[in-house]
């Protein structure tokens, strides 16, 4: 079975965590991954930019509407992801609002700082 | 397990929202400020001990206000209220101070408490001092040493700083459209200072210096989470972003400035890169531009060439010519000239710098930029003599030795001329 481990913190919080704190965190992290996965159990890491770079994608009478920030409501839950790869912000907005057409919910589209591929198989469905 | 320095930088995270509500609360600074520092010291017994709230902020604001509304009533001989630890149901207390935040839209609050550090009364220098005091929560000493000053000075001068605002009396009211982009623009500009008195690296302790561009970012994070669609909050973001991102290759060796088209591109900070460059198309999605985010996208067209060859330079002169528009001053001119030139059009270049001579007479830039531009044009004496005005100027001895280069340059082109 595959399984995601979703990270929450408050960002206020972190953006004042120094770097030492921060690499110290990660490597924390790491060393607990190291310890108890074979190599070809961990799949990809992504590390988020800070919500200040969030774009989200909602539905409104007139189609999806595009709005700064990110997605901050709780009658929603996350039940999904992608990582895409676009020269630009917008072409990564436009795929998410046609992908979204015709759905309620909301995207929210938020740049990488960190992915690794990580060494699960390609492809791997459950169920 | 959680030590010292994570509670630190929940205290510093949690800091500008709880004072916003303690100034909100008690509408004076002082007393802000001693609540803050009260139930800092009480989190700092607590919180390694019975483990932190889930609610920092809200902790932090009920025991503060109950320490020094304790404090005052006791003066006045008047019943204590009960010390935090002996609460059985803080818990319950916190959620109701959480509920009133978030109704009181602490947005504001957060932006006036900034405000009045950014209050347009105040010098630039007493603004940068004042929010690393207030909003920040460095210590005098700490602000002394950034500023290369002494504490008592330092003191003084968020004193005076203080007195100046409370004078002024910000209204508490929630403020309409146009004062709160006015705010909000002063804000802007204040971190903006804050920034540059960390990146313009005029001596004192680099890592300190370092400190204020980060936290610089951090205030400006935090502004624009409060007000997530203003495109010149994300320009001023993106655009300290991208600067900060080139700070490990700035120096080299011996702490001289390496230009912009020397730096080893492998050191810039590619995470940060990432943030800016995503903040700068964010921003021009709104087609409202401004200077921030006009130089923001200067920096960015910059971040994304992967060699100084690759430079888009003919990008870089039109952005420069639309913030020259928005903001009319010689040395944006100066630079559009540079950007012009280096996309292979010296005489353009230097018909945009001419108007210039007067008005930067005494500005080693000008006189480097004007002599590289003769050079170029082949007008060898003409750019002989700006080299040698621009040396007489020069502030650092790497200045005088790069336009030293250049001369000899010339030199042995008339050697080889003659030959």
């Amino acid at each position: 079975m595959l399984y995601a481990v979703l990270c929450y913190h408050d960002e206020a919080e972190v953006d004042s965590w120094s770097a030492e704190q921060d690499a110290a965190v990660v490597a924390k992290r790491g060393a607990v991954a190291k310890e108890r996965l074979r190599p070809e159990q961990m799949g990809p890491v992504l590390r988020l930019v800070p919500t200040s770079a969030a774009t989200t994608i909602r539905s409104s009478g007139k189609g999806e509407l595009v709005l700064d920030g990110p997605f901050a409501e709780t009658k929603e839950q996350l039940l999904g992801l992608y990582v895409v790869e676009c020269d630009t912000l917008d072409e990564a907005i436009e795929l998410a609002r046609e992908m979204k057409r015709g759905e309620g919910g909301a995207f929210e589209v938020r740049p990488l700082r960190v992915f690794r591929q990580g060494a699960l198989p390609a492809e791997v469905e459950v169920g | 397990m959680q030590d010292v320095a994570d509670f630190a930088a929940m205290l510093t995270g949690a800091r500008p929202q709880a004072m916003a509500a303690l100034l909100r609360y008690f509408r004076d600074l002082d007393r802000a400020e001693d609540a803050f520092q009260e139930a800092s010291l009480r989190a700092m017994r607590n919180w390694p001990e019975k483990g932190p709230p889930r609610d920092p902020v809200a902790w932090l604001v009920f025991v503060g206000r109950n320490a020094v509304v304790d404090g005052l009533r006791r003066q006045a001989r008047q019943v204590a209220l009960p010390a935090e630890e002996t609460l059985s149901d803080l818990e319950d207390h916190e959620t109701a101070v959480a509920a009133r935040l978030d109704e009181a839209d602490y947005r504001d609050d957060i932006l006036r408490l900034m405000f009045i550090c950014a209050h347009p009364e105040l010098p630039p220098t007493q603004q940068v001092a004042l929010a690393l005091r207030i909003v920040s929560g460095l210590s005098v000493a700490e602000i002394a040493a950034a500023f290369l000053a002494k504490e008592k000075a330092v003191e003084q001068r968020i004193t005076r700083a203080k007195r100046k605002v409370m004078d002024a009396a910000i209204p508490f009211e929630a403020p309409d459209a146009v004062e709160r982009a006015q705010r909000l623009s002063a804000v802007a500009a204040m971190i903006y200072l804050i920034f540059n008195e960390g990146y313009s690296a005029s001596g004192g302790d680099s890592h300190i210096r370092k400190g204020l561009c980060d936290e610089a970012i951090r205030l400006g994070r935090l502004v624009l989470r409060l007000y997530p669609s203003d495109p010149e909050i994300m320009g001023l973001l993106a655009l300290m972003l991208l600067t900060h991102a080139r700070m490990p290759a700035r120096l080299d060796a011996h702490g001289e400035i390496v230009l912009l088209e020397e730096q080893d591109r492998s050191l810039w900070n590619r995470a940060l890169i990432a943030e800016g460059l995503a903040l700068v198309e964010k921003a021009a999605r709104h087609r409202t531009a401004g200077t921030y985010q006009l130089q923001a996208a200067i920096s960015a067209l910059h971040a994304s060439a992967r060699t100084a060859d690759e430079t888009d330079w003919r990008g870089i002169a039109l952005v420069y010519r639309r913030l020259e528009e928005l903001q009319p001053s010689p040395v944006v001119r100066l630079n559009r000239a540079v950007a012009v030139f280096k996309a292979d059009n010296a005489a353009q270049a230097l018909e945009l710098i001419e108007p210039l001579r007067d008005q930067l007479a005494g500005y080693f830039h000008f006189h480097g930029v004007h002599g590289a531009l003769l050079k170029e044009l082949g007008q060898h004496d003409a750019a002989r003599e700006a080299f040698n005005r621009a040396i007489a100027l020069a502030r650092t001895p790497a200045e005088a030795q790069h336009i030293r280069q250049r001369l000899d340059e010339l030199s042995e082109e008339r050697a080889r001329i003659a030959r």
